[in-house]
């Protein structure tokens, strides 16, 4: 591991200015991707900047209906906690089916939305990635790309956005808090995440220094019977493959309002906006979940191994429409139970 | 007093594991420990034109940068040659850091040694190698053109051909039913949860002490006294505990020699951990490779022509092959058979032993096969297997020392409910789940080693025992069973044993490896425990002073701790009462086996079992659930119900990781592999584990060895993926014959 100095910070101000003032340094919340990248040489950061005593670790229902979540809870507490459970229980399903408990014991709000990429490539120093060495080239391109992107993808990247949390996020327009050197910021949770285009290092607004201190979800009263589908190769423990988050609100056999966002399949969390437009005002049938799922996948690009995950995605997305009103032909067929899924741990 | 061996006795060592007070080889506290961290090459092929070491050797803690240009020259080629042996077992005919030439990627090219850990790894990222890069071969399919049949693989143990038997082709020409089919499978790493860890000490003359993970002892001391010129005296290796191998740990690889070298350079111990990464380019791992079968029966199904060809990626020392042919060519009677390997080299590390290795792929294959064959014929897959069953070795024609398939088959059957089954592919419907079972049979060789096994067993004056070997404990529970074999041969409660293993200073074991320790280690036991026995009967039946006093030794039965008369049990004394009269403070005997190779013995000596799934596909998102899986296992005689259990479970759930996850992806652009890490190399995590039950039929067998013991170490991984497979197939109608069987097969 390379020599890093550390110090652990007490208020906003001081954390803010301490990172803004030296161009080498980070903030370390739960440590579970700042660790990591500096243990595989990829964080450049040579000070960390611990800002775990902040005061920042609340999960608060507000007036109306939405919740504010400080950028330091945790995600096992957020996804315990009852104002989630009961008015966004995508969120809490998200982050069950997320990293594993330790993890989730350790890992903050603020860090899942500034977790880096899970590509192999990125994580190899070795290797070429513009993202992490700007104009090295994609190695991912023509290498081992079954668990990347096929959405929102260009010749400079294409790697999926790995938080499943964030997925949740952009479904319900939740929007991202920060302190900046500059002052405060809010950001629509939509202008917060950036696609790759031609400068795939740069995936979020943030000013250097800038820190998350919060993320609100507004008021969405379909939301209290949403949920989160995760897709993937093992029951626990792994990224997604494809997820979708959806809510519904039905109007009698149609669907009068709809979010829908999809995860594991895109560079960003994926609002899904070309479906719930279809979507909206059709009946709720298997074949409207269909033609809205063709789509949203219709500018869908895939690179050799990651092929399957067009249709992957757009079964997804049925699958979880179904989940969402309740269609009576789904069981919950696994040893673990895929409809209790947020039940058994991870 | 009931008999110690097959119970379920809990491990002995479970609660030194637990606390954390059982140490393995990184743990040693040792004072003026230094760390060494390699540095692999991250070209698969090519020379090395340059090394820049300046920014290294001033970083903080640095004591040393070794290179080819540093490192004394080996004092033999190493061979490389299976530990089951007992000889030195090198893990592949190469030694790196001799030269400047690159033959794989990973293959180590700079030590780093420093005080502290982090500092050496950090080091290590500072030194600068540059390369001239000549082109590769790391795939399969980038060399078909230039297979070879190799002449012998598995080290020379085992003919590039197996024994063909009648005329294959004929038959194949004249059968009633053929089928013609390919199986491919990714490369595998066996991950134990502990990476290869050495710790190396000298002594000021020339003694080296060596704390390393190994599955055998005398194996990593023989093969690095044989690498630094040392006779074997000057070499002991210590290896109490160790986290798992997997067969990663069976041979002796360079960074085991690399540790001692470093140590010697440096002129302090040298602690050297493979990290997670290294792992899978550092200790072999199990082939890419492809296996064809051909089919011909008859019309209801009886075999009459078996061929099976693999080819195998290997690298440029050594004609490896994991063993897929041999447990395939005698799991059925059929006249007809010719099998045989092919090899392409490649900018590879000699792979190696991967948990089952061969039979975990080779039956696949068979047992795939099998089930098409089923259902080519419209004969119940079970049904098929009985028709088919070996009676005697098709081979040799021997008898079986002990079979038990049968009854394997129909416990099997009876717990999943196998009667019941209608064998329509693709119709049970549970909601968007698809289910359906599938069945295959297990086979796996009961292999001894070579060289004599021995074991001392030492009885103090207060009649407590304690019994040792050099053998390593890598989790199987041996230190566990070999507690209550000599319990039962000394006739003591198993509260008054110790065993103790773990180093070279103990009687000559063979590395516990192709699931045959158990049987090696329990014979030497035994017959230590029994020497040790029938020499104080004979002291006591002449010795004035007992109750037993002239009666005939063998009259004369053992009950905890207490010699006495079959026929009058009241007369007796106890082995306590029997050295303290004589004032002995101890008595020692030394018990030898000498394994009679299998080609000598009258008979065939095999494991069998039978596996069962039940999966649920998901229908419209291709994942697929196992639901329960059944294993029933003939493993001869038991040692301890729990461990033993424990053992095979551990193989099913291999098999589950194998049939659906496991795979390491080589990208041919960088010749590395892309995913060597335990987030991107996925094994089962408890989540993916369903109801699994496992039972065992003990079938007596008086040839293997002394206490009958087969072995329950790998025989539980093989079939599962088969079972799995044809579960899927009778799930939803597609047949999959590629490994690991993902999502994107069933969409
Ligand atoms: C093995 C493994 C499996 C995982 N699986 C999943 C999964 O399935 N799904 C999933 O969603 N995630 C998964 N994760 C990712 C995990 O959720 C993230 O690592 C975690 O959420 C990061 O939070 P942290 O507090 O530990 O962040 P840190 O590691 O402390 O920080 C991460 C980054 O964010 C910055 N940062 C942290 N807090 C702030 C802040 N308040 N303001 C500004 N910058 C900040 C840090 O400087 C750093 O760059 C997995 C991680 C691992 C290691
Ligand atoms: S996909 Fe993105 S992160 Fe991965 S190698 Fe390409 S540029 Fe780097």
């Amino acid at each position: 591991m390379r020599p890093l100095s550390y110090s652990r910070v007490a208020d906003v101000a001081t954390a803010v200015g301490t990172v803004a003032a030296d161009p080498d340094s980070t903030f370390l919340a739960g440590g579970t991707t700042e660790v990591d990248l500096q243990r595989v040489y990829v964080s450049p950061a040579r000070r960390l900047v611990d800002i775990n005593d902040l005061p920042l670790h609340q999960i608060e229902e507000l007036p109306g209906g939405g919740v504010h979540i400080g950028a330091l809870a945790r995600m096992s507490d957020v996804a315990q906690a009852l104002p989630i459970r009961r008015r966004f229980p995508m969120i809490s399903q998200a982050l069950l089916l997320g990293a594993s408990p330790q993890l989730r014991n350790m890992a903050s709000i603020g860090g899942n939305l500034l977790q880096r990429v899970r590509c192999g490539y990125f994580r190899d120093v070795a290797a070429r990635c513009n993202k992490r060495e700007p104009g090295t080239g994609c190695s991912a391109i023509h290498g081992i790309n079954r668990g990347h992107a096929v959405l929102g993808t260009t010749e400079y990247c294409i790697a999926t956005h790995p938080s499943d949390l964030a997925v949740a996020l952009v479904a319900l327009d939740a929007v991202v808090l920060t302190q900046g050197p500059d002052g405060p910021h809010r950001y629509a949770i939509d202008e917060f995440f950036l696609l790759p285009g031609d400068t795939p290092h740069r995936e979020h607004p943030l000013a250097h220094g800038e820190l998350v201190v919060a993320v609100e979800v507004p008021p969405n009263p379909m939301a209290s019977r949403s949920l989160y589908l995760k897709v993937r190769d093992r029951e626990s423990y792994e990224f997604a493959l494809a997820s979708a988050a959806v809510a519904v609100r039905l109007d009698g056999g149609t669907v009068a309002e709809v979010r829908l966002a999809l995860g594991g399949v895109a560079t960003v969390p994926w609002r899904a906006r070309r479906a719930e437009a279809t979507l909206t005002g059709a009946p709720a049938t298997v074949e409207s979940f269909a033609a809205a799922a063709r789509e949203e996948l219709a500018p869908a690009v895939g690179y050799g191994m990651n092929d399957f995950k067009i249709e992957l995605a757009r079964r997804t997305i049925v699958r979880a429409l179904r989940m969402a009103i309740g269609d009576p032909d789904l069981r919950d067929g696994t040893a673990a139970g895929l409809l209790s899924q947020d039940d058994h741990g991870s | 007093m009931s008999p110690a061996i097959g119970a379920a006795l809990d491990r002995v060592d479970g609660r030194a594991k637990v606390t954390g007070a059982a140490r393995y080889s990184g743990e040693i506290p040792l004072p003026g420990l230094a760390y060494a961290v390699l540095l692999g090459a991250q070209v698969p092929s090519g020379r090395i034109i340059g090394i820049d070491r300046q920014a290294a050797m001033t970083a903080d803690g640095v004591i040393a940068v070794l290179t080819h240009l540093d490192l004394p020259r080996v004092a033999a080629r190493p061979r490389l040659f299976p530990s089951l042996a007992g000889l030195t077992a090198h893990g592949q005919s190469y030694f790196p850091m001799q030269d400047d030439v690159v033959h794989y990627a990973g293959q180590p090219v700079a030590i780093v040694v420093a005080d502290t850990l982090e500092r050496a790894e950090h080091a290590a990222t500072l030194v600068r190698v540059s390369y001239a890069e000549t082109p590769a071969l790391t795939l399969l399919d980038q060399g078909r053109e230039q297979a070879y049949e190799p002449e012998k693989i598995f080290g020379g143990l085992v003919p590039g051909r197996n024994p063909t038997r009648g005329d294959p082709e004929a038959a194949l020409r004249d059968a009633e039913v053929t089928l013609d089919l390919t199986y491919r499978f990714a490369v595998n790493h066996q991950n134990p949860l502990e990476p290869s860890t050495t710790t190396a000490v000298w002594d000021d003359v020339d003694r080296l002490t060596l704390y390393d993970s190994t599955q055998g002892p005398t194996a990593t001391q023989l093969s690095v006294a044989e690498l630094l010129g040392l006779p074997p005296v000057n070499v002991r290796v210590v290896s109490h505990y160790v986290g798992g191998s997997f067969g990663s740990k069976a041979l002796i690889w360079p960074h085991v020699t690399l540790a001692a070298l470093a140590a010697r350079q440096v002129g302090r111990p040298v602690r050297l951990a493979l990290s997670r990464d290294q792992m899978f380019h550092s200790c072999g791992h199990r082939e890419e490779q492809e296996q064809r079968i051909r089919i011909g029966a008859d019309r209801n199904g009886r075999l009459t022509a078996l061929t099976h060809d693999k080819i195998g990626l290997t690298s440029h020392f050594d004609d490896w092959a994991e063993t897929s042919l041999e447990s395939a060519a005698i799991t059925y009677a059929c006249p007809n058979y010719a099998g045989g390997y092919r090899l392409v080299r490649g900018n590879i590390i000699t792979p190696t032993f991967t948990r089952g290795p061969g039979e975990a792929t080779g039956m696949f294959a068979l047992e795939s096969a099998m089930d098409e064959l089923a259902y080519a014929v419209g004969v119940d897959p079970l049904e098929l297997r009985l028709r088919n069953h070996a009676d005697t070795d098709p081979e040799t024609g021997k008898p079986w020392s002990s079979k038990g398939l049968r009854e394997c088959y129909q416990r099997g059957a009876e717990l999943i409910g196998w009667a019941d089954r209608d064998p329509t592919p693709g119709v049970r419907r549970d909601g968007q789940w698809l289910v359906g079972t599938g069945m295959a049979t297990a086979a796996y060789p009961v292999a001894a080693p070579i060289s004599p096994q021995r074991a001392r067993a030492r009885m103090y004056g207060d009649g407590s025992a304690v019994v040792e070997a050099g053998i390593s404990e890598f989790g199987t529970g041996a230190l566990t069973a070999m507690t209550q074999v000599a319990a039962d041969a000394l006739g003591l409660p198993v509260t008054r044993v110790r065993f103790v293993g773990g180093t070279t200073d103990l009687p000559n074991i063979a590395a516990a490896v192709g699931s045959a320790g158990a049987g090696a280690t329990s014979a030497a036991v035994h017959l230590a425990c029994v020497q040790l026995r029938d020499q104080l009967i004979r002291h006591a039946v002449a010795d004035q002073g007992s109750p037993l006093h002239g009666a005939d030794p063998a009259d004369v039965v053992v009950r905890d701790g207490r010699m006495c008369r079959r026929d009058a049990p009241q007369v007796g004394e106890t082995y306590a009462e029997l050295l303290d009269r004589n004032h002995m403070p101890d008595v020692e005997a030394i018990g030898t086996w000498t394994p009679v190779l299998p080609m000598a013995s009258d008979h065939a000596m095999h494991t069998f079992g039978a596996q069962f799934a039940e999966v649920a596909v998901d229908a419209d998102l291709g994942r697929i659930r196992v639901r329960r899986l059944v294993g029933v296992f003939a493993p001869g005689r038991v040692l301890n119900r729990k461990t033993a259990h424990s053992q095979l479970l551990g193989g099913m759930l291999w098999g589950l990781s194998q049939a659906l996850l496991e795979a390491t992806r080589m990208d041919p652009h960088t010749g590395r592999y892309a995913n060597e890490n335990l987030a991107d190399y996925l094994v089962a995590t408890n989540a993916d584990v369903p109801d699994v039950v496992v039972e065992t039929i003990e079938v007596p067998d008086q040839v293997v060895n002394p206490l009958g013991v087969k072995g329950v170490g790998e025989i539980g991984i093989v079939g599962t993926s088969a079972a799995i497979a044809n579960a899927v197939y009778h799930a939803t109608g597609r047949r999959i014959r590629t490994l690991p069987i993902t999502l994107e097969a069933l969409l």
